[in-house]
This record gives C-alpha cells, sequence and structure tokens, in this order.
C-alpha cells in the first residue's frame, strides 16, 4: 500500500500540536491534583464509605500493601463476575466465561493491559462488559498514575518516609480526571460516529431487506476510557479497526489523541511537583523524540515492505498513515489497542512494534507507568554521566547508592526476563508453540510478541497465536501480573529511599538531569538497553523473516 | 607498568583463579564458568576427533586468557603496592627500646626492651641514633627527626613537648638532643602498620560505589546470561541451534568483562595515585568521597597566603623622597630577623637598595644599638652614634605600629602629617599592617613614611579557586584575622566564602552547617583542637607534622604537610570515578559491535538475510565469532594501563566534562570494536585450520 506523505505528516503534525498546547495546563491541573489538600464533597463520602483516612501519610509499604490489596480484589471480582455472568442481569444471554479465559482476562484487566483472549462480543454481555471492564478501565489506569505520584513524591520529600496516600490518589485520579475527560471523549466519539446503545445494530442490505443484526452496546463510553487509560480492551474483537468504534479517519486521529494526552501531560506535572519545568520538558523531549522517529520509521517500513501490495489486516478506510500512526502509539505506550492487524504488517514494521513496547513502553508510556519507567531509565543514565564526570550520581538532589542501583537493576531486568523466559518456554514445549502455527520465524514472532505484549502491559496481540489455552493462558497471565506488579513494588521501594535522603544542593559539579545532552543520553542509553537485550530475540523473529538478502 | 612487573604479577594472577577469590566479581565468575564449559566441551569434542575441536580449542584458549587477563590487571595494581609496602617494611625492623621504668621514690631507671613488647602509655628514651620504637608523643625535650623512612622528605622535623609538634612516628630516626616519649600505639598498630597494611591493599573493602557499580554489572551480566540461556530453544525453534561453545563466547563477549576485569584496579590505583602524593587515605570511602566533595575548609595562612605578612609597598610622607623612606625603612630593618622584617629589606632590595649591611654599618659611623621589638614599645629600629655630627648626637630610626611610632615622634615634638595618617587607615582598612617609619636626628623628629605590610596570596590560587568553582566546589576560607582583614584576602584569593576571627568550634560549626546544607566537606589541620573539626568532616586531612590527636581523627594524612594538596585529592576522587564510568560506558557500548559480528555467523546459514547483519563483511562465522572473543580479552590488557593512570581529569564543569567523555568512550565505544574485530578477522583469515 503507498504511504501519503502529505496526509501523514499532517496527522503527525495535529497531534503534535495538539499535545504542544494541552500538555502543560493538563500537567499543571494535574500536579495541583496531587499536591492539593482539599477534598471534594464526592471524595469525602467515598472515603467515609471505605473507611479510609485521607490524612494517612503512607510509607512505600504501606502505599504498595493497598495497590496489592486492590489489584487482588480486582482480579477476584473479575474473574468471579465473569463466571456467574449466565446467573447474573444485563448478559444479553451469554454464559459464564471459561475459566482459564475468566483467569486471564481477569488478571489482563487489572494489569491495565487488556489481552483479550476471547471475542468480546460474542463472549461478554452487557453487564459484564459495562459494570466490570469499563469500571477496571479507570481503576487500573488510576493505579500506574497513583505509582507515579508516589514516585515523584519520593523524589521531591526529603527526610520523610510518607509517600501519600494511595487512596487518595486512586480516587482523585478517577474522580477528577478520568471521568471528566472521558465524558468529553465519548461525547466527542459519538459525534464522530461510535455507536452507543444497549440493542444490536440492524444493518440493511443494498436490496433493502433486513439482512443482519450486528452487535451494537454502550461502546463509545468505554472507548474513551480504553485509550484515555492506556488500557486497549475493545468492545469488539476488532477492536478499533471494527467501524463501530472506530468509523472514520476524524475518530482514530482522535483516539490516538486520547491514547497520548495524559502520558504526554505526566512529564510536565512531573516537572512542576520537583519545581522545576525543564525536568518535564526534558522527560517530554525524549518520549516525543522517539514517538516521532518510530512513527516515521513505521510509515517507511508499512510502506516500503515486502508482499503487502493486497493490504491484507488493514481497514480500507484508513491505510498506511492513519495505521501507523495508531500502531506506534498502541505499543509506544501500554494501550494495545489496533486499527491494524499487526500480524499482516510487513515484517520489520511488526518488529518495530515489538521493539516500541521492549522499550518499557516509555514514549510516552502507559499512564503512570510511562513516567515512572522513564525516570527509572533516567536514574541509570545519570547514574554512569555521575561516574563518567567524577561525582557519586544523584538525580535531582538525591544519591544514587547502592541500594537504589539495587532497585533500578531489577526492575530492567524484570521485564526482559518474562519476555525471553515465557518465550524460551513456550517454543521449547511443542504443544504450546502449537499455539501459534506460523511456519518459521514468523510462528516464532507471534510467540514473541504475546510475551512482549503481556510483560510490558500492552495487550495488542500479533493475532494467528491462539492464547485461551490452559497453558498460554497461565504463561500470559502470569507475565502480565509480574510485569505489572514487580516493578511496581520496585518503584514504591525507590520512592521510599529516596524519600528518606537528604537533598543534595545542585552546584556546577551536579551532572543536570535536563537539556539536550542529558537527553541524548538517555535517549541512547534506552535504546542500547534495550537493542542488547532483545538484540537476538529479534533477530530470529521479524529479522529473520523481514531481511532478505 | 614494565615487563618485571608484569612477570611478576603472574603468579598472583594465577593464584587469584580461586573460584572462591573469583565468586566476589560476578562477571569474572561468569568467565571462569564459561571458560571451565568450554573446557569440557573442547575436551570431548578432541575426543570425539569432531571437525570443530580446534575451533572449541581457539576460542577455550582465549576465554581462558580473558579470566587471566582480568587477574593480572589486579595483580599488577597490587603489585605496586606492594613494592612500597616491602620498602615500608624495611623500617620497621625490630628496634630495642629504652623503656623507662619506675624505680620509686620518683625515680627512673632504664631497661632495654623489645619495641613490639611495648605497650600503649609506657615511656622511652629516645637519643641521637635512635630510631623511635612506635608512635607516641613527647613528654619532655626537644630533637630533631629523621622522618624520611615515611615521608620520603630527607629534611629532618622538629619534635618537642607540648603544642603542635609533639607527635612521633615509629620507625622514624632521632638524629640531635633527646626526647622522652610517651607510647600511644601498641605494635601491629602503629602508623606504619596501617601504612603498610593500606598500600598492599589487605584492608581493601568495597567502597559504597563500586559496590553500585557492581550492582550494575552483575545485573547486565544476568540480562544477558538470560538473553543467552534463552537464546538455546529460540534458536533450537528456528531449527539453528548454536553449540554451547558458541554460546559461551556469545554470553562472555555481551557480559561487561571490561570493566568488570578492571573495577579492582581502577580502585587499586586510586589509593596508589594517592600514596604516590604521599597522602595515606584510611580507607578507599575517604578517596571516593573526596571527589564528591561540594564544600573546602581552607585555612589562611599557610595554605591561602604565606605564612608570613610581607611587606608589600612605602607610601613616603609628603615632601618626603620615596628613595629615602626605602633606605630609612631598610635601615630600621637591618637587625629585624622576622619574616616581616626581612620582607622589607627583601622589597628595598627589589627597589634598588641593597648597602649597606649592618656591619658595614658600623665600620663608617659610631656605635650602633639594636632596638629590638617589644610588646609593651610595639615598635623596632637602630639607634646610630653619628661621629660625622659635630654634636655626636645620636640618629635614632624606628618603625612599628602605626599608634606607637606616632607617640614616640609626638613626645619627641614631631607629628604624623595628615596624608600620612590617612594612608596608615587607608592600608588598615584594606586589611593590611600599616608600619610608619620615623626618625628622630638632632632633636628633630621626622615621620618619613609608611610600609604597607600585607598578607600575601600564594600564586596561581586565584586560578585554582576559579577551576574549584567551575568544578562546583565553595571554598571557605578561615582565618583568625579580623573581618576586614579576611574580607581583603578572601577578595583577593577569590574565595567563595570565608570566616574571620574562627575558633577552633567555629570551624566544627561551619562543618556542621554546610552539612546540614547537604553539602559533603573537607577540611586540613593539623592541631589537637582541629581533631572534632578534622572527624566531622565528610574528607579531613591532617597534617603529618600535626599532633596524634588530628591524625587519628583526620581520615587522611599527608606525609608532605602541604595544606593545598587538599585540592589534589579531590581530583584523584573525581579521577577514580571517572574512570570506573567511563570504562563501564566503553564496555556495555562494545556490545553493539559484537551482536553485529556473532549474530550473523550464528545464523545467517538458516536465515541468509540476516547476513546483511555482517556489516564487518568477516570472512568466516567461525572467525567471526573467534575474532570477537579475541578483541574482548585483547581489550582488558590495552585497557590496563589506562585502568592504572586514570582517565585525564580537568577541572571543568560536569556538563563539559560529560560531553567530553562520553565522546570518547561512549561514542569511541561504539565504534573501536568494529575496527578492531575486522583487523583480527582479517588475520585470522589467514590461518587455514579456521577456514
Amino acid at each position: 500500500m503507498d504511504l501519503n506523505v502529505l496526509s501523514f505528516a499532517t496527522q503527525v503534525g495535529i497531534l503534535l500540536v495538539l499535545l504542544a498546547v494541552l500538555h502543560q495546563p493538563l500537567g499543571a491541573y494535574l500536579a495541583r491534583t496531587f499536591t492539593s489538600h482539599r477534598d471534594l464533597a464526592a471524595e469525602r463520602g467515598f472515603y467515609r464509605l471505605a473507611g479510609v483516612d485521607p490524612t494517612a501519610d503512607q510509607r512505600w509499604t504501606i502505599y504498595l500493601r493497598s495497590v496489592i490489596a486492590f489489584t487482588i480484589v480486582s482480579i477476584l471480582a473479575l474473574y468471579l463476575l465473569q463466571r456467574l455472568q449466565g446467573i447474573l442481569p444485563f448478559n444479553q444471554g451469554m454464559a459464564g466465561v471459561d475459566p482459564w479465559v475468566a483467569m486471564n482476562t481477569a488478571v489482563s484487566f487489572a494489569t491495565n493491559t487488556n489481552w483479550q483472549t476471547y471475542a468480546p462480543e460474542a463472549t461478554l454481555g452487557f453487564g459484564v462488559q459495562m459494570l466490570l471492564l469499563a469500571v477496571q478501565n479507570f481503576l487500573s489506569a488510576a493505579v500506574g498514575i497513583a505509582v507515579a505520584v508516589a514516585l515523584i513524591r519520593g523524589i521531591t520529600r526529603s527526610q520523610t518516609s510518607g509517600l501519600g496516600n494511595f487512596w487518595v490518589d486512586m480516587t482523585r485520579t478517577v474522580l477528577r480526571v478520568l471521568l471528566p475527560i472521558s465524558v468529553v471523549g465519548a461525547v466527542l466519539l459519538v459525534v464522530g460516529g461510535v455507536v452507543q446503545n444497549f440493542s444490536g445494530t440492524p444493518i440493511t442490505t443494498i436490496a433493502g431487506q433486513l439482512g443482519q443484526t450486528v452487535p451494537g452496546g454502550p461502546v463509545a463510553s468505554q472507548e474513551a476510557i480504553k485509550l484515555l487509560g492506556t488500557n486497549g480492551g475493545g468492545y469488539f474483537n476488532a477492536n478499533s479497526a471494527h467501524p463501530f468504534e472506530n468509523p472514520n479517519a476524524f475518530t482514530s486521529l482522535f483516539e490516538v489523541f486520547l491514547i497520548l494526552l495524559i502520558p504526554s501531560a505526566l512529564p510536565a506535572a512531573y516537572g512542576r511537583m520537583v519545581g522545576d519545568k525543564r525536568q518535564g520538558y526534558t522527560v517530554l523531549t525524549v518520549m516525543a523524540a522517539f514517538w516521532l522517529i518510530s512513527t516515521t520509521l513505521m510509515a517507511w517500513a508499512t510502506a516500503a515492505g515486502a508482499g503487502v501490495g493486497l493490504g491484507e489486516g488493514f481497514e480500507q478506510r484508513l491505510g498506511v498513515a492513519p495505521s501507523s500512526i495508531f500502531a506506534t502509539a498502541t505499543t509506544l505506550t501500554s494501550t494495545g489497542a489496533v486499527n491494524v492487524a499487526h500480524d499482516s504488517l510487513p515484517p520489520l514494521a511488526g518488529g518495530l512494534l515489538m521493539l516500541n513496547m521492549m522499550t518499557g513502553e516509555v514514549a510516552p508510556g502507559g499512564v503512570g507507568s510511562g513516567l515512572y519507567g522513564m525516570l527509572v531509565l533516567a536514574i541509570i543514565t545519570v547514574f554512569i554521566a555521575g561516574l563518567m564526570v567524577g561525582r557519586t550520581p544523584e538525580f535531582l538532589g538525591k544519591k544514587i547508592g547502592a541500594k537504589e542501583m539495587k532497585l533500578v537493576a531489577l526492575y530492567i531486568l524484570v521485564t526482559p526476563a518474562l519476555v525471553l523466559a515465557g518465550t524460551a518456554v513456550t517454543v521449547a514445549i511443542p504443544d504450546l508453540a502449537a499455539a501459534a502455527p506460523a511456519a518459521g520465524p514468523h510462528g516464532f514472532s507471534e510467540i514473541l510478541y504475546a510475551f512482549t505484549s503481556a510483560a510490558n502491559n500492552n495487550g495488542s496481540a500479533f493475532g494467528g497465536i491462539t492464547s485461551s489455552g490452559p497453558g498460554l493462558a497461565t504463561l500470559l497471565a502470569l507475565a502480565m501480573l509480574l510485569g505489572r506488579m514487580l516493578p511496581i513494588v520496585l518503584v514504591l521501594a525507590l520512592a521510599g529511599s529516596l524519600a528518606q535522603q537528604r537533598k543534595i544542593p545542585v552546584t556546577a559539579g551536579t551532572v543536570h538531569t535536563h537539556g539536550p545532552l542529558f537527553a541524548t543520553m538517555l535517549g541512547g542509553v534506552s535504546l542500547i538497553l534495550t537493542a542488547l537485550t532483545y538484540f537476538p530475540a529479534l533477530a530470529l523473529g521479524p529479522a529473520a523473516e523481514g531481511l532478505v538478502k | 607498568m614494565n615487563t618485571t612487573t608484569l612477570i611478576a604479577a603472574i603468579p598472583l594472577a594465577l593464584r587469584k583463579l580461586s573460584p572462591r577469590y573469583m565468586v566476589h566479581s560476578p562477571v569474572m565468575f561468569t568467565v571462569l564458568v564459561g571458560s571451565i564449559v568450554c573446557t569440557l566441551v573442547t575436551v570431548v569434542q578432541l575426543v570425539q576427533g569432531s571437525s570443530m575441536a580446534a575451533f572449541s580449542l581457539a576460542v577455550t584458549f582465549w576465554l581462558w586468557l580473558t579470566v587471566l587477563f582480568g587477574n593480572l590487571s589486579e595483580a599488577i595494581a597490587e603489585g605496586r603496592g606492594k613494592a612500597q609496602a616491602d620498602s615500608l617494611r624495611a623500617s620497621r625492623t625490630s628496634v630495642l627500646a629504652r623503656k623507662w621504668v619506675d624505680g620509686g621514690n620518683g625515680t627512673f631507671r632504664e631497661e632495654r626492651v623489645a619495641g613490639t613488647e611495648l605497650a600503649v602509655g609506657d615511656l622511652v628514651v629516645c637519643e641521637a641514633g635512635d630510631v623511635i620504637p612506635s608512635d607516641g608523643e613527647v613528654v619532655e625535650g626537644l630533637a630533631s627527626v629523621d622522618e624520611s623512612a615515611i615521608t620520603g622528605e630527607s629534611a629532618p622535623v622538629i619534635r618537642e613537648s607540648g603544642g603542635d609538634r609533639s607527635s612521633v612516628t615509629g620507625g622514624t630516626t632521632v638524629l640531635s638532643d633527646r626526647i622522652v616519649v610517651r607510647i600511644t600505639a601498641a605494635s601491629g598498630q602503629t602508623f606504619l602498620d596501617r601504612m603498610i597494611a593500606l598500600v598492599e591493599g589487605a584492608t581493601r573493602q568495597k567502597t559504597p560505589n563500586e559496590i553500585a557499580l557492581n550492582v550494575l554489572l552483575a545485573s547486565l551480566t544476568i540480562v544477558f546470561l538470560l538473553c543467552v540461556l534463552t537464546l538455546a530453544p529460540m534458536a533450537a525453534f528456528a531449527n539453528a541451534l548454536p553449540t554451547p561453545i558458541v554460546l559461551v563466547a556469545l554470553l562472555i563477549c555481551l557480559i561487561p568483562t571490561t570493566i568488570g576485569a578492571l573495577v579492582p584496579a581502577i580502585g587499586i590505583a586510586g589509593m596508589d595515585r594517592l600514596v604516590q602524593r604521599n597522602v595515606l587515605a584510611t580507607s578507599g570511602r575517604a578517596v571516593e568521597t573526596a571527589g564528591d566533595i561540594t564544600t573546602l575548609l581552607l585555612d589562611k595562612t599557610g595554605t591561602i597566603t604565606f605564612g608570613n605578612r610581607r611587606a608589600v609597598a612605602f607610601l613616603p610622607a609628603p615632601g618626603v623622597e620615596p628613595a629615602r623612606l626605602v633606605e630609612v625603612a631598610r635601615l630600621s630593618s637591618l637587625a629585624d630577623e622576622t619574616p616581616e622584617g626581612r620582607s622589607i629589606i627583601d622589597l628595598a632590595a627589589q627597589q634598588g637598595v641593597a648597602e649597606p649591611s649592618l656591619e658595614d654599618l658600623g665600620h663608617n659611623s659610631g656605635e650602633l644599638t639594636v632596638v629590638e621589638f617589644s610588646a609593651t614599645t610595639r615598635m623596632s629600629g637602630l639607634d646610630v652614634e653619628m661621629a660625622s655630627m659635630a654634636d655626636g648626637g645620636t640618629r635614632q630610626i624606628r618603625k612599628g605600629a602605626a599608634s606607637a611610632v606616632a607617640a614616640y615622634v609626638a613626645d619627641a615634638g614631631g607629628f604624623v602629617p595628615q596624608e600620612t595618617a590617612a594612608a596608615v587607615e587607608e592600608i588598615s582598612a584594606q586589611g593590611g599592617t600599616p608600619l610608619l617609619v620615623a626618625s628622630v636626628e638632632g632633636g628633630h623628629a621626622e615621620v618619613l613614611g609608611v610600609i604597607h605590610l600585607a598578607d600575601v596570596v600564594k600564586p596561581g590560587m586565584k586560578e585554582r579557586f576559579a577551576e574549584l568553582r567551575a568544578m562546583g566546589i565553595r571554598t571557605i576560607m578561615i582565618t583568625g584575622d579580623n573581618k576586614i582583614t579576611a574580607g581583603a584576602i578572601a577578595a583577593e584569593a577569590g574565595v567563595d566564602d570565608f570566616v574571620a576571627e574562627a575558633t577552633p568550634e567555629d570551624k566544627l560549626a561551619v562543618i556542621k552547617r554546610e552539612q546540614a546544607a547537604g553539602r559533603l566537606v573537607a577540611m586540613t589541620g593539623d592541631g589537637t583542637n582541629d581533631a572534632p573539626a578534622l572527624a566531622a568532616a565528610d574528607v579531613g586531612v591532617a597534617m603529618n607534622s600535626g599532633t596524634n590527636a588530628a591524625k587519628e581523627a583526620a581520615n587522611m594524612v599527608d606525609l608532605d604537610s602541604d595544606p593545598t594538596k587538599l585540592i589534589d585529592i579531590v581530583g584523584i576522587g573525581k579521577q577514580l570515578l571517572i574512570t570506573r564510568g567511563s570504562l563501564t560506558t566503553f564496555s556495555v557500548a562494545n556490545d553493539v559491535a559484537k551482536y553485529f559480528a556473532i549474530v550473523p555467523a550464528l545464523f545467517a546459514a538458516t536465515f541468509p538475510g540476516l547476513g546483511l547483519l555482517n556489516v564487518m563483511g568477516l570472512a568466516s562465522p567461525s572467525s567471526a565469532i573467534l575474532s570477537a572473543v579475541i578483541f574482548n580479552a585483547l581489550v582488558i590488557v590495552l585497557l590496563v594501563p589506562l585502568a592504572l593512570r586514570g582517565v585525564k581529569y580537568r577541572a571543568v564543569s560536569a556538563a563539559s566534562a560529560l560531553s567530553r567523555n562520553l565522546l570518547i568512550y561512549g561514542l569511541g565505544g561504539v565504534i573501536a570494536p568494529f575496527i578492531g574485530i575486522k583487523l583480527i578477522d582479517m588475520l585470522l583469515s589467514l590461518l587455514p585450520a579456521l577456514g
């Protein structure tokens, strides 16, 4: 398929301008949300109901315990209600969900992954879709943002053990940030043509006779938070390639905008909270550069790739430019919504999407997780940079000693370990490998993609692979759960350790964590670490398939 | 580094192959395990007569060399310390001490005991020619002592009871006179013993930063271990399973062996550089902290300025010829042996007046009476019998404190001209010391002018402080002078801040204040009253000439007793970290090229497209892998001199140091192995066995 360069540049330009205009005001709003001492009436009511003391300042262990408890309860609720769907109202006659699928889905939605091992419209009724999945879209997104805020507090606070209150951060994120934007987003999506109903949609054939009924539902309301919270679980199996979820070029671009909105405003919030806007700009610049380069490469790889003349897997209404932009945004964040079949992309384009996720989804990344992922990389960068100028490294006035390095080193270990081990185990066991029937490197790519997507909490699938069996469903659920929770444990421990330190004043001998030099180095470190870790795996998958002598 | 030290280090390097020892470095331990695995595989292949055996043998051989090179770098670094320790140990030969034993009734008798049997608190007598048996404090007498065994400085030093020059070090020799010393260190815990242990590296512990770096290196090792371990099933899935030898080779090439092998050598060499500058650190941690120092506390006297005030100008009174003032001022100081007096003679000589000498003056005129300075008169000078004069009167020449000389002149009926009084005020305001020069001759009293004495800032100090500022280090000058004097010197030297009329308690308070603001403070000191501040400072450097209390409290001792060395120490600390950081970057950046060498070699047979990744155009899969392994081993050896010498350190801001080192070791680290591996491959491809 051909790439319309002008159309591509226009769409990228619109996104850049919109985000450039909005990221500061939204960032300021976010910073206010998390530093304000006032509770809304609704929030106070909720705290009383839940028995939460909103003034309690939690140590990192307590903050973590709250995150874990909340996630476990979410998983159990999701699992039970799916299993009991058959006896619950609004099930549209759908039965209880298969236990393996229900387990996988529960973990998937609670971890902000939204890997879907089922066809939603054929498995879940309005009830479960709205009460469980849509609600969970808000909650899992809020968890990510809360953890990022806790890390920022660890950096800014000094000689304290308190990181704030998880329940307050959660509640405020949902009520003050996600809900209002989602409502506006949903209305605009409806205006754009996304369906919002509680009935099937009758389709009339050209001959004027009633032909078929296509499932409808409360799509727009779920769609907005699916993207805004970088969740990605579609109302329909086809996700944003389905005309009811994403009817036209406007909604496609608007959905990408929703994906990028909060992750690209969080650096601004971070800059304000640490009292130095340049910090936020630097992080955002690295994110934006990655995004721009990757999006452009993607458009090139998609257009230039061999064997796509027929455009298999492409939504013909959209074409190369919107698909490249969407696919890149969805994999550089932890979204995983798709408007093109990633499996059908040229091999190098597919490899690029994997590489996007393998960087740890930091450009701009999932809501919250993108920022804390980038900050962890920044700490590694500052460690090496500090050594190179002869100072014990420090990050925004906090010393990066052995303890901090242990946590950071483990953080960068976790996801590659899950991806590589999961892939290796799957390919080593013929029964599991059989889930990806494609021959040669392509089949390998499908498996590698699945574990990359799960461990990074992305949720998009390469397709082709059947992951609903007990073996893969369990392995992938494990990858999703550990890929979400272990980094959170490490980030909160890091925040706790940083908060206890005394702040060191900045001098001319301090390595600045802002400016072009640091941004370049941060980008380089992120890229080299990722590339070195995954080089052999990528060589055997997309490179083996895509490079032709 | 020369051939001798290299050969001397080999046995130690081999001893270090013990797994018990190797396990302390996760990176090099992984290489050791890899080498063992490869050895076993190669033996099996040799027995089976496999065609791969030659290649396996070559890889295994180079893997063992990699391990050995790592140990060798550490052994060479340690070897340098050993040589120093041996020369120190030579001065610790057992000495017979002349111990004073209480004979009752307040009498003492002398008893000969071995130096090693002395206990803390014992009294020993040392006379000319005696070696002082252990560290101690002079409680009686004064002696000149040769401390060259410790300091390398041949000029003898004076040690006397009481005051700040009372400490003596075991192993030094009394040259003249007799002292009684109270022993303050038991055998085996003396300064010399500590020094030997330090330079030998016996007490070397990993420093905090070294631990943090090791964490990063260990995690990189685990990442690559995982990468290679999971590659096996993935490659098998693609029907392209490489041999274990190749997988181990890939692993060893990827893990950060370069920095892993050189970390111990870098640390030892850092300590060594301090020792070469005659500074002893009690721990590697102190050296590292020195690099982080953000505030330097410097004593004004002796550090920033020359120890004494010097004459810098003659300001004649109205109507007085400048030459006459110079002449009289010079005469007034001819008999003055104080440094101030000498500096007046020097300044006069600079202005062309070097005559007459005191003797000539005596010959040419009548009797001379030297008037010594005293605390009551606060003046000094000469009374000259003027034989030439008709009435045979005397000429009285005086210089001294302005108020004292003014009173003296008024007594003789003279006065101080207004301009001169103004000059006196002016000099005081600048922080200098004004000395009035006057003469009374034949009943006529005349003020000739003012000598301006000032603290003279040592040359080059201003530039050094500017350098420090660029590096982000604040300098604070500590002085007992009043605020005006202190402010003037501070401005002239270009320090960032100063504390005037400082007491030892003030020093401690400044340190506490700076530390409370999160800064790291370094200071030097020598007196007992400096001890609390030395202990509180993050880096406290005691002068070897100082008291034992100061040396105990400090974490470094400067054997040359040169307070400005603090600035060098900061540089050494920084250099240590820079070397570590640069080589880490280099090591990791190297991996890019190694992947491009090995991955196509592994899989191009199965997936011809991956041959495109062979950007270096390496001859064959075997030669590609072997070239990467050889490069990986050789680069350790090539970098040993750099590790020992340290990466070049410049006093520049963090940003420019970073961009420079990033360019050299980051970008250089990416490019260098592409060239190196290609060259090795070109050589290897000439060997038929690997074809």
